[in-house]
Formats: structure tokens, sequence, C-alpha cells
């Protein structure tokens, strides 16, 4: 944590000193409501990441290597889970620009409703979409009959696991790109086509650098969700140990176990997990200050015009 | 919006946009309430409205509404030390409201089920005091506590940011004391953002399942939440059961997705009235 730029806080109260003294609260009370507050980080959030890999490495480190590896279900937990994540993340990726770019770029009747469409899968439950596709593609679901005659599976395989997360995670990178889309505007775009650029070499040229920052954001958080889904992959993947089990699925399988070795597993596992959310933590601040400061930078442009 | 017209590629995105939301979203949706509507309404109460649906509905948004006014004393809070004060390490507690969004829901779960049981590292402590968490309706409150952390703290940071100092300088001159001042010119201030955040928070908590299910006995009437019940009747097969349950919890989210952007919506007014 030493690369903590330390000019951010200094110029924030530089900024404030001014009115020190009406915005000022007694020092007991800041005391006290900075104690709490640590207090209250330090058990909701510190303690619980610091358990997990306290239980992950109670038996030391080689006993944890031997309970990622030496499990050949929990290996195809890992290598299923980086084999649909890619898939649904490349999904969102191309569905986010596709919807940011009409969203952004052109006035149609219908916008509003939408952009209401894209949230639509953060309000639903995961369980329910979950139901959803078993609905449409179980054994008694409306597509289930044909799909059993042409023998096609969907449910209980990775199809539908793909399906579910892709559900998931499907407002991530769109919501990512709609603000930052908007506010750069079009000027450069439109300045790009009348110079004679085609439609492509001014997606690739002009929209792309200017939102990649947004873009890669976007897909950080989609990737953390992904990686991390648990209802709507638990009602479809149909739970066969050693073949659709994903990470998070395989932690509970190993929870439910009941036995002391089981237990620890499950724990090793979801270190894997945790550290995967320490890394997306991690990328997050860093990408923050770079859509931050390119946000800043389209505000300026446009002030200066 | 002529130049708009400029750009080409507008059948392309939209297009692409609409069949890709038709298929993974609008299909699935009318698939649910079309097996919903193939039961008659009594039919539907049948499996809607039982004992154990009903006290799991009562499980899953009371625990939700409790977990969300939490949230929001917690989030006020952990806002106003995060804007106003100063102190070590500030930037990383700061970091750190963030991680119950990037933690999958199975690793709180698993962990929130460690922390209180009688030998856990907190419940050793509550054991002698006779508060027992683990696997009760308090578990199921502590972890959904945890995973709508962010909510209000997020939705609050940047109101407070930008309140004017001069509000808070008038309210001095004219001999208002802080306490006044915060409950009468900051908090009617702050209450779209807190709403919100609590909103969103309570939308996340009625739909969770990942991480309840390892911290509740999941009991029927007594610790089992909607979406279990769900499951539950999936694994019977009983497809028009589960989704008779399913409508309700859906009601329930879009109600309050209706009322989160209503909100939003004032809030942004309320700023560019204010800018």
């Amino acid at each position: 944590m030493h690369s903590i730029p330390k000019h951010l806080p200094t110029a924030k109260v530089a900024a404030t000193s001014r009115s020190r003294s009406a915005q000022e609260d007694p020092w007991w009370v800041r005391w006290t409501l900075i104690s709490l507050s640590v207090l209250v980080l330090i058990v909701l959030v510190i303690l619980p990441v610091a358990n997990v890999f306290y239980h992950a490495f109670s038996n030391g480190f080689g006993a944890y290597w031997k309970n990622l590896t030496g499990d050949p279900a929990t290996l195809h937990a890992i290598q299923l889970t980086l084999f649909v994540v890619p898939i649904a993340v490349f999904a969102n990726v191309i569905f986010g620009v596709a919807a940011a770019w009409a969203i952004t770029r052109f006035r149609f009747p219908g916008r509003t409703i939408l952009t209401t469409i894209i949230d639509l899968p953060f309000a639903i439950s995961p369980v329910v979409a979950g139901l959803m596709f078993v609905l449409l593609f179980g054994a008694r679901g409306y597509f289930g009959p044909w799909l059993q005659q042409h023998d096609i599976k969907i449910l209980n395989a990775w199809p539908a696991i793909v399906l579910a997360t892709t559900f998931v995670t499907l407002p991530f990178v769109a919501r990512e790109l709609i603000p930052v889309m908007e506010a750069i505007g079009s000027e450069e775009e439109i300045a790009a086509i009348s110079l004679g650029a085609n439609g492509w070499q001014t997606f690739w040229r002009v929209t792309i650098p200017n939102i990649k920052w947004g873009l890669l954001y976007g897909v950080i958080l989609c990737n953390a969700r992904a990686m991390g889904e648990f209802g709507a992959v638990y009602v479809v993947c149909g739970r066969i140990i050693g073949k659709t089990e994903t990470m998070p699925i395989r932690v509970n399988t190993l929870f439910e176990g009941g036995t002391a070795a089981s237990y620890a597993s499950s724990f090793a596992v979801a270190s894997l997990l945790t550290m995967l959310a320490l890394v997306t933590l991690f990328i997050k601040i860093a990408l923050e200050h770079k859509t931050q400061a390119d946000l800043k930078e389209a505000a300026e442009i446009q002030q200066t015009e | 919006m002529a130049s708009h017209r400029i750009l080409p590629g507008f059948r392309l995105s939209l297009s692409f946009a609409l069949t890709y939301l038709c298929l993974l979203v609008l299909i699935p949706l009318v698939a649910l309430f079309t097996k919903a509507s193939s039961l008659t309404p009594q039919q539907f109460i049948a499996a809607a409205w039982t004992e154990r649906s009903r006290a799991a509905y009562y499980v899953t948004f009371s625990s939700s509404a409790v977990a969300a006014m939490i949230d929001t004393v917690l989030g006020l809070m952990l806002a106003w030390v995060l804007v106003r004060y100063d102190f070590p390490f500030k930037r990383l507690f700061d970091s750190l409201v963030d991680l119950p969004f990037a933690l999958p829901t199975a690793v709180a779960g698993l962990v929130y089920s460690s922390l209180y049981v009688k030998k856990g590292w907190l419940g050793q402590f509550l054991f002698p005091w006779g508060i027992e968490l683990a696997y009760s309706q308090s578990a199921i409150i502590m972890v959904l506590t945890f995973i709508g952390l962010p909510f209000v703290v997020r939705t609050v940071q940047p109101v407070l940011e930008s309140l004017d100092a001069d509000v808070e300088e008038a309210a001095a001159c004219l001999g208002a004391s802080r306490w006044q001042t915060f409950t009468r010119v900051l908090l009617p201030a702050l209450f779209p953002a807190l709403t919100t955040g609590f909103a969103l928070t309570f939308a996340r908590a009625i739909g969770e399942y990942g991480s309840v299910v390892f911290v509740s006995s999941n009991k029927p009437k007594e610790t089992e939440i909607a979406p279990f019940l769900i499951i539950q009747k999936l694994e019977e097969f009983k497809y028009a059961e589960a989704t008779a349950v399913a409508i309700v919890l859906l009601i329930a989210s879009f109600a309050m997705l209706i009322v989160i952007n209503t909100l939003e919506r004032r809030t942004q007014a309320a700023n560019s009235a204010a800018n």
C-alpha cells in the first residue's frame, strides 16, 4: 500500500479548509465516528477475509495445495469456471458496446425503456433467473422435448451455466459504458467520419481508445461477478460432481460434505475466489483513477469549446 | 439531433442489442409468466400463498428490511467519516467498502457461517453472553448486511461531497448547533440518497441466495427464505409452485426497481437544479 499517492488527501484538505469552522465536528464526535467505522469494517469485512485464509491454510501450505490439486472434482470445477466465464464476459462485452453505441449516439423512441430493460437482470433474483431457464430447457420445459429429440443438452450441462452466468452479468459492461460514452460525446467520431473514415475505422481508432478504461472497468466487474455467481448456476447446473460444478458450487458441495477434510478443502477453493475479489478490487481502484481522469478531460474539452 | 444521423451503425447496434435482450431476458421472462398464467387464480394462490411460503416471504422480507436498515445507518456513518474526516489508511478503508461487491456470495456465506459458531472467531465471545447468531434468522440478517454494505455508502458519498459548505456556514451563523445543522439541514439533503441506498440494499437482499443458504439452517417456516423454497419446489419437480413463488418475488423486485428509478431521477433533477 506504499503506492498511494500522498498528494490527494492534502489537496482535499486545502480545498475545504476555508469552511473549516462551520463543517468541523467536535474532536470526540470525530474520534467516536472514526473508531466505530473502522470497527464496523474490521468486523464485517476484514475479519471474514482473514478467516478464509486462516481456515484454508490451517493445516499448512502443503495441505492447502493438496486440497486444491489433489481432488479431480475441484480441478474440474476450476477448469469449468475458467471455460464458462470468458464466454459470458465476451458476449456481454459485445452486447454492452452495441447497446451503449445505440443508446448514446442516437435518439430513438423507447430509448429509456431499453436502458431499464438492460437493468432488469440486476433486479431479478438469480434463483428466479435459473428457474426461467429450467422452464425453457428442462425435461418438462417448453423446449425440453424438442431438445431431447435432437439430442441437445442444455440444462445440467455447460450451455445452461453459460446462459445463467451471462444473464446475471448482462448489465455490467453496458452500464459502465453508457455514462462514459455519453460524457465523451460524439464530436470526435463525427469529425473522423467527415474526414472520410468508415464506420469500423472510426470505432476502432476513435471510440475504443476513448472508452478503453471504462470498458476494462466493466469487464473486471463483470468477470468478478461471473466467476462468483452461485444462485442461478446452482439451479441450472445439476451439480454433478466432477462434471457440472463451477468453483462456487464446489465450495458448497465441499461445505456440505460434512468431514473436516472437505471443510478445509471448501475454504481452499474459497480462498482462490477471495484472491480474485482482492485482485478485482485492486484493479478497480487503479481504473477508477483513469476513468475519472478521462471524464475530467472530456468535461474540460467541452468547456473550452 | 440531426448530427447523430451522420454516425453509422445505428441499425446494426440496435438490432444486435435488441436480439440479445430478447433471447436472454425477454423470452425467459415470457416463459415464466406463461407458466404462471397456465394456473387458474385459485391454483396460483394455492401455490403461492401456503403457510410455508408465507413464512418464507416473511423471513425474506423482514430479514432484508432489517439488514437494509442497519446498512442505511452504517452506510451514512461510513460515508460521513470517509468524506469529512482524515485518518490513517483512509483510502484503504474506503476501498474495503467495495469488497462485498467483489467477493462471491458463496464465500461470504461460507465464512460468515464459520465466524459465529460456538468456536468461531466472533462466536467465542458472543456465546458466553447467550448470543447465538449461527443458523438463526440473525445469521441471515448479518450476512445480508454484509452483502448490501456498499450500496448506501456509494449512493450517499457523492451527494455528501457535493453539498455546499455555505449551507452549513449559514446554519452555524444563524445559531444552529452542530446537531441541529445535521438533523435539520444535512439529513433532509441526504434523504433521497439514503432512500435510494436503502431500496438498492433491500432489492439485492430479497433475491439473495448464495450467502444465506450457508448461514441459515433453512428450516421450513423458521429460517427458510423464498429463493430456497423455489429451489426446494424445483427439486420436487413442482414447476408450477416454484413459478408461483418466483412471481411473488419478481413483482416485489420490479416494484423496488420502479421505486429506485423514480428516486434516482428525482435526485438527478435536484442535483441539476442545485447546479
